[in-house]
């Protein structure tokens, strides 16, 4: 989980009379890391220690300029460079105190940006787009600047972003409402404008953050109804374009952001890693709708991974330099110290699967979201591919539905027409390519159930938890529908199928499973292997084969008469019956489908703090019931060659025992209470007593084994013994 | 070189007996040790630790001190008596009480004119030296409590003792005691326990250092009597003290095993001022460390693990040199084991009793590595108790099988064995010659016709041996004046020769037709430790304790040839490294090249018609030559082929069907026979 630590002030703001503003026009890093350039909106730029929380240095422009764009540092003649009132380039050193006798140069166009180039030029961008290297520009300060942007286009944001050798400048711009991004490779230069596609009229992104990783330039934008897109630029495509025209810019979804009331207004998202991004500005789900939060969001699970309220006022600015966070607000700067470590499904939802024995025999069921959400191993260029597929679905595709498609029809359609639509998508697609869709297909159904409830697809959803595709964390209320609506194959299918079902589900399928009756259990239909195994065991009843596990079933009369002996008291009349009726705990207690239900439960994973106030919340004849069955599987197991051994989905020994503890755990008090409780809770006591005495044979077999290892080592020898030995 | 059939003999219960106290005579680097069956051993330090001597122990008589006297040896025990020993002899010269209970330790003045015995009722008993033996002089006062540890001051003025919770200083000449130093109780332990003071030590600043039950090591003033330094070293007891000669080191042997060594240093260089300081600690003995000896060189203890260590301090000798390495002698230098070469049977002597084993047999064949089938069991035929107090000092066995001998230190005894399949007779021979009063060494001629007894002055008693009857034939004497016994004996195969050794180190041959010495093999300085005259060449091969070997020809009476080149280009390193000293030697009748040798790790066998080892060629070369194929074989190899398979050799013999019985005793076996050492706490138990 990524995680926000507490953080400390750098230093007070003097923020605009209406809060407009933080006062600070920007961050830039100077030496190394710990050391940062704060330029404020006026005339003033200074220098901080960041882990002592100390300026180490300040410099003024006279009073009637203003410092236009932030102070950047040039670590290769670590000089500092200013832009003053648009046009005037200041050049100056650590120790030079007044900037009025620092070296200064006016251009002839506004400058927009100085951009710092790791062990290079700085990098100065106009208002207009030209991009020119500092030292060639003051080589010839008055040289003239050409003009990228037409008349009326105006310059949003700029960033520079090395890709291994080349260097790129990306601005973002607005014309008319229309938002364009120029991608400026330069030496050689060439130049590549795009177009993005409009969101809801009025609406221009908030904030631009980009990052280059795997060949690809990766710009993530913020709209202030909460969407956030991601559109990726292949770094090897470029160059093809002569830059006047605006090629659309594939975009897709990330993130769609909480926005609380009305729209987002002061907003940043700043990408930390390739899973992570940072918002401020936005509200946190869980905490009303006040926008002053400090967020960090997982963009593959699209979980919230980690809040923060900031005091004051947002101003929508944020900076991050080696995994810290720089952010104004009120009226002060802080800075937050964060970790974003590699993330996975398990721990983004906050529980672990539990290693299981036969986890090597089913084919792993959780799908590799890295893999499929940035396929880039698989698909070497996202954008390209998108677009490509995008084409041709448009192409080919054309009398059956596309998955938007479909899911507006779910919204609307007949339970027969969802059906055959959602059926013929999955059948056509290659299910790799699904992967996404099948999860927004699932919760539209699922949606569009719960809302009505006459509408119902019961093989629909079937078909889709079988495609292995989803888990429980996309569709929620899968599980609790189909218990709802007593769709014990699908439960089923989910318990088999989700790796990442809560306790409390578990929970309440095991209820409902052991509470509903036999009858209505015959007639569900189940997957035939898990029934076939259920079967097996059962027909198996009175054959007893063998002794298996050190337990025997005369061990255990004789367990039993000597325990009866020995304690007299516990010797009632109640418990007669039990042991003298043909063992009871020889035929199954639950019938056949209700017991492969069971069995569906007792594979699932838990944690078992999770999972026991849960299971307090069984009856006491339920749990009795439930401990009958483990019982009756233990009593199979121990008699039987191994029933797993037939290659069945079954559960394990371990298993079972663990059940058993967990529920005597969760009931002890009741069960205590309860008298018909008593033959069961003395028959698990023997359990108990062979399972130990089995484990202390092991150990003494295992002893011996060991001896006898040891003893092969070195050659027995005895008191006499004839030997042959020859020399040479 | 060839295939060996070997039985491999381990029902040998052979068990060594605890150290129980040892002295040191610095003069002739003699080392006296006492075991706890009363035996007692000289061991010759200047000759590679070379046991000499052993006194036989007898029932009753406990040694819990020795004591050099110049050249004399006296022990006392809890039995009460003093006992000078007769060191040429190997018995007790006599014994005196000194009425005083039992004696706890024996101590001499520097100047060997006095002997004080330290008694159970609380006396401290001066002896006065005499020319032939001791006689008492007086008693110091008499003190409530045993005394258990004795010291005199370097001065022969003073005496310290130390007794149940204190030490006394007496004065020597007036006998009253001038101090008394309280030694308290450990922490932890009860009042009511008394701290033993097993050891103390008079060193001539007078210094007095103790030794305590309570782990203690205390070093008091003797002229004030006030205590110096306490050094707690540990939980058990301090058994031991032993101070080197320059005053310097001391050594202090506790009951978990260790011994600790302590100097007298100054605590920072160059100032005058010093201390003594705890230095080293050595663990050697996984058994209480009884006895303790500072030689110039080492640290040499012993104790309840029958192991003598001689462990040398690494700053008093050069570094990898054969003094520099640590020593541990485990068994007898002389061998226990007689082997009746022609009848396949064993003679195991032990203090008390003699067993005869017959091997088992196996007609299987196998190849080199195999393990035979044992098709009839190896079986105890006799086990002869000794009669007496005395132990058995010397046995053999006639290499028919017929003939059983064994002597202690006052009378010999011989019986007839017969057996004929399953039946046994051993039959006592009744009138054996008075002159056969005592033997050190007994041997049967190879035809079982004659039986040798070694007798006092290095003279030999030939005795002749037919069916029931033994008769005096003759007494071999040397030319020369030797006091010593004789420790080898050999007789040749044909009958002609006797070849007999003494720790003199002088190596006599007498011809048994003419009955008269033939010759005397040029003195060698090292003692030697096995002899053999070879069947067929008449050639006797000496091997001494400094591990080198000689080849003298009877017939030309000089070194052979082969002794030549082999003095001339010098034992191998390796071979003069080894630290056990070869015990017998014998010859291959197959091969008539070939000698037969073992010490305790290996057994050797020497080709003479392969070329010695150059110094810097690999030795141990067998490994080696078993990888090569058969006709490189030749161009590597060399004259010693050594077998290390067998380890803690008590005998190696060739029988005469050419198998090869060797008899060993794994250390293993014994300590599982030793008691329990002091539980020590170990991390995580």
């Amino acid at each position: 989980m990524a995680a926000l630590y507490e953080g400390y002030t750098l230093c007070g703001l003097v923020p605009a009379q209406n809060l407009s503003n933080s006062g600070i026009q920007g961050i830039e890093v100077e030496r190394d890391t710990d050391h940062v350039v704060v330029t404020d909106s006026t005339r003033s730029v200074t220098l901080y220690k960041v882990s002592d929380q100390k300026p180490l240095g300040s410099w003024t422009v006279k009073q009637e300029q203003t410092l236009t764009c932030p102070v950047v540092y040039n670590s290769q003649t670590k000089e500092y460079v200013a832009v003053s009132d648009n046009k005037v380039v200041r050049i100056w050193k650590e120790d030079d105190i007044l900037l009025d006798k620092a070296f200064r140069a006016t251009v002839s166009s506004n400058v927009w940006r100085v951009h710092t180039v790791v062990e290079g030029e700085p990098i100065v961008v106009f208002q207009k787009g030209a991009v020119r290297l500092l030292d060639s520009l003051l080589s010839a300060p008055q040289q003239n600047i050409e003009e990228v942007f037409s008349q009326d286009e105006a310059i949003r944001w700029s960033t520079y972003i090395l890709a291994e050798t080349q260097q790129f400048v990306i601005c973002a711009t607005e014309l008319k409402g229309d938002h364009f991004l120029y991608l400026q490779r330069l030496n050689p230069n060439s130049l590549q404008r795009y177009r993005l596609e409009r969101e809801e009229p009025g609406l221009s992104p908030l904030s631009f953050s980009a990052s280059y990783r795997d060949k690809q330039i990766c710009l993530l934008y913020l709209y202030p109804n909460g969407h956030v897109y991601q559109s990726v630029v292949s770094v090897r495509g470029l160059g093809a374009g002569d830059g006047v025209q605006a090629v659309p810019l594939p975009r897709s979804l990330v993130l769609s952001l909480p926005v609380g009331e009305g729209m987002l207004e002061t907003a940043s998202a700043l990408v930390l890693d390739e899973a992570h991004v940072a918002f401020v500005g936005v509200p946190h789900p869980s905490a009303g709708t006040g926008k002053d939060f400090l967020c960090i969001w997982n963009t593959n699970f699209q979980t919230l991974q980690a809040g923060k309220e900031m005091a004051g006022k947002i101003y929508g600015q944020l900076w991050s330099f080696s995994s810290k966070l720089f952010i104004p607000h009120g009226k002060t700067l802080s800075v937050i110290p964060y970790e974003c470590p590699k993330s996975s499904l398990a721990s983004a939802l906050g529980k672990l699967k539990q290693a299981r024995a036969e986890e090597s025999r089913s084919p792993a069921s959780v799908p590799s979201w890295n893999n499929i959400l940035h396929g880039e191993k698989a698909q070497p260029s996202r954008a390209m591919e998108t677009r490509k597929t995008r084409t041709t679905r448009k192409t080919t595709s054309a009398p059956c539905l596309s998955t938007d498609q479909v899911l507006e029809l779910i919204k609307t359609a007949p339970v027969e027409e969802v059906q055959k639509e959602t059926e013929g998508l999955l059948s056509r697609a290659d299910i790799q390519d699904l992967q996404t869709s099948v999860g927004q297909l699932t919760s539209a159904l699922v949606s569009r159930s719960l809302a009505e409830p006459s509408f119902y697809t019961p093989s629909t959803l079937a078909q889709l938890v079988r495609t292995q595709s989803l888990c429980h964390s996309v569709c929620p209320d899968l599980v609790l529908l189909a218990l709802e609506k007593k769709d014990y194959f699908l439960c089923q299918l989910c318990l088999q199928f989700f790796p990442d079902i809560p306790d409390a589900v578990t929970c309440a399928c095991l209820r409902a499973f052991i509470s509903m009756p036999d009858i209505d259990a015959e007639k569900v239909s189940l997957e035939p292997d898990s029934v076939a195994f259920m079967e097996m065991l059962m027909s198996k009843d009175h054959g007893q084969v063998g002794v298996q596990n050190g337990f025997s079933p005369t061990s255990l009369q004789k367990d039993c008469s000597v325990l009866s002996e020995g304690d007299a008291v516990i010797k009632t009349s109640e418990e007669d019956p039990v042991k003298t009726s043909s063992p009871p705990e020889q035929i199954c207690p639950v019938g056949l489908h209700k017991a492969v239900l069971l069995n569906e439960v007792l594979q699932t994973a838990y944690s078992e703090n999770f999972l026991l106030p849960h299971l307090k919340d069984l009856s006491s004849q339920h749990v009795i019931l439930f401990l009958r069955y483990l019982q009756f599987l233990y009593l199979k197991y121990s008699q039987d060659a191994f029933p797993q051994m037939h290659g069945l989905r079954s559960p394990s020994l371990v298993e079972i025992m663990d059940w058993v503890c967990l529920l005597l755990d969760a009931h002890f008090t009741v069960l205590v209470m309860t008298p018909e409780a008593k033959g069961l809770l003395l028959n698990l006591h023997r359990f108990v007593k062979s399972q130990v005495r089995l484990f202390s044979e092991l150990g003494k077999i295992e002893g011996s084994l060991q001896e006898i290892n040891q003893m092969k080592g070195n050659k027995d020898i005895r008191q006499y013994s004839i030997e042959i030995i020859e020399l040479f | 070189m060839g295939e060996f059939k070997v039985h491999r003999v381990r029902f040998f219960d052979y068990m060594p007996s605890a150290i129980r106290a040892m002295a040191f005579n610095s003069r002739s680097e003699r080392l006296a040790l006492a075991r706890a069956d009363g035996a007692v051993e000289v061991f010759n330090f200047s000759d590679n630790y070379y046991q000499e001597k052993v006194v036989p122990g007898q029932d009753g008589r406990a040694v819990e001190a020795l004591c050099w006297v110049g050249q004399r040896l006296f022990s006392a025990g809890l039995n009460g008596e003093i006992t000078e020993y007769d060191l040429e002899n190997l018995r007790p010269k006599y014994t005196m009480d000194a009425y005083g209970g039992p004696i706890w330790t024996i101590s001499s003045n520097t100047q060997g004119t006095l002997l004080a015995v330290g008694c159970e009722d609380g006396t401290v008993k001066i002896f006065e030296m005499l020319e032939t033996g001791i006689q008492f002089q007086r008693n110091l006062d008499r003190q409530k409590g045993r005394v258990i540890s004795l010291s005199w001051h370097p001065s022969g003025s003073l005496i310290a003792a130390g007794m149940m919770d204190m030490i006394r200083i007496f004065d020597a000449e007036t006998g009253h005691a001038t101090h008394r130093l309280l030694v308290e109780k450990g922490l932890g332990t009860s009042n009511s326990r008394e701290v033993v003071v097993w050891g103390v030590v008079f060193l001539s600043d007078n210094t007095i250092i103790s030794g305590d039950s309570a782990g203690k090591v205390q070093i008091w003033d003797g002229l004030t009597g006030t205590l110096l330094h306490t050094h707690l070293i540990t939980k058990w007891d301090v058994l031991a003290l032993a101070v080197s000669q320059d005053e310097t080191s001391l050594i202090a042997g506790t009951s978990e095993g260790t011994v600790v060594q302590f100097q007298f240093l100054s605590s920072t260089m160059g100032q005058q001022d010093k201390d003594w300081v705890r230095t080293r600690t050595f663990k050697n003995h996984s058994h209480d460390v009884r006895a303790l000896v500072h030689t110039d060189t080492a640290v040499v203890s012993g104790g309840m693990d029958t192991q003598l260590v001689v462990r040398p301090l690494l700053d008093k000798v050069d570094k990898n040199t054969q003094e520099s390495s640590l020593r541990k002698i485990t068994f007898p230098h002389k061998s226990l084991v007689c082997c009746a070469k022609k009848a396949g049977m064993l003679l195991f002597q032990f203090p008390d009793h003699l067993e005869v084993w017959r091997l088992g047999d196996s007609d299987g064949n196998g190849k080199p590595g195999d393990t035979l089938p044992v098709n009839r069991k190896p079986e105890k035929l006799i086990q002869l108790n000794r009669k007496g107090e005395e132990h058995i000092c010397c046995s053999a066995l006639s290499p028919c099988g017929g003939w059983l001998a064994y002597s202690t230190v006052s009378s010999v005894r011989l019986y007839r064995l017969q057996h004929d399949n399953n039946n046994i007779s051993i039959n006592k021979v009744s009138k054996l010659p008075k002159i056969l009063h005592s033997a050190h060494q007994l041997c049967f001629s190879s035809d079982s016709s004659k039986l040798f007894a070694s007798s006092t002055n290095s003279s030999v008693i030939i005795l002749s041996l037919n069916q029931s009857e033994c008769k005096y034939l003759h007494t071999l004497k040397p030319k020369s004046d030797s006091r010593q016994p004789i420790h080898l004996l050999f007789p040749s195969e044909d009958g002609k020769w006797l070849a007999t050794a003494n720790t003199d180190c002088e190596v006599h041959v007498y011809n048994l037709n003419k009955l008269k010495l033939h010759c005397t093999v040029p003195v060698y300085s090292s003692c030697p430790t096995a002899i053999a005259i070879h069947p067929t060449s008449s050639n006797l091969v000496t091997v001494h304790a400094d591990q080198q070997m000689f080849e003298y020809s009877l017939v030309q009476k000089e070194y052979t040839d082969w002794s030549r080149k082999l003095q001339k280009q010098g034992l191998h390193p390796l071979w003069l490294q080894r630290d056990t000293p070869i015990t017998h030697v014998t010859f291959n009748p197959k091969n008539p090249a070939h000698i037969i040798l073992h010490d305790t790790f290996m057994f050797c066998i020497v080709d003479q018609t392969l070329p010695l080892p150059e110094a810097k060629a690999m030795f141990h070369n067998q490994m080696m030559l078993r990888s090569l194929p058969e006709a490189e074989r030749i161009g590597q190899s060399h004259a010693f082929k050594i077998c290390k398979t067998f380890q803690h050799l008590l005998c190696v013999r060739l029988l005469e069907d050419h198998s090869v019985v060797v008899v060993e005793r794994p250390l293993l076996d014994i300590q599982s026979q030793l008691p329990a050492p002091v539980r020590q706490k170990k991390f995580a138990t």
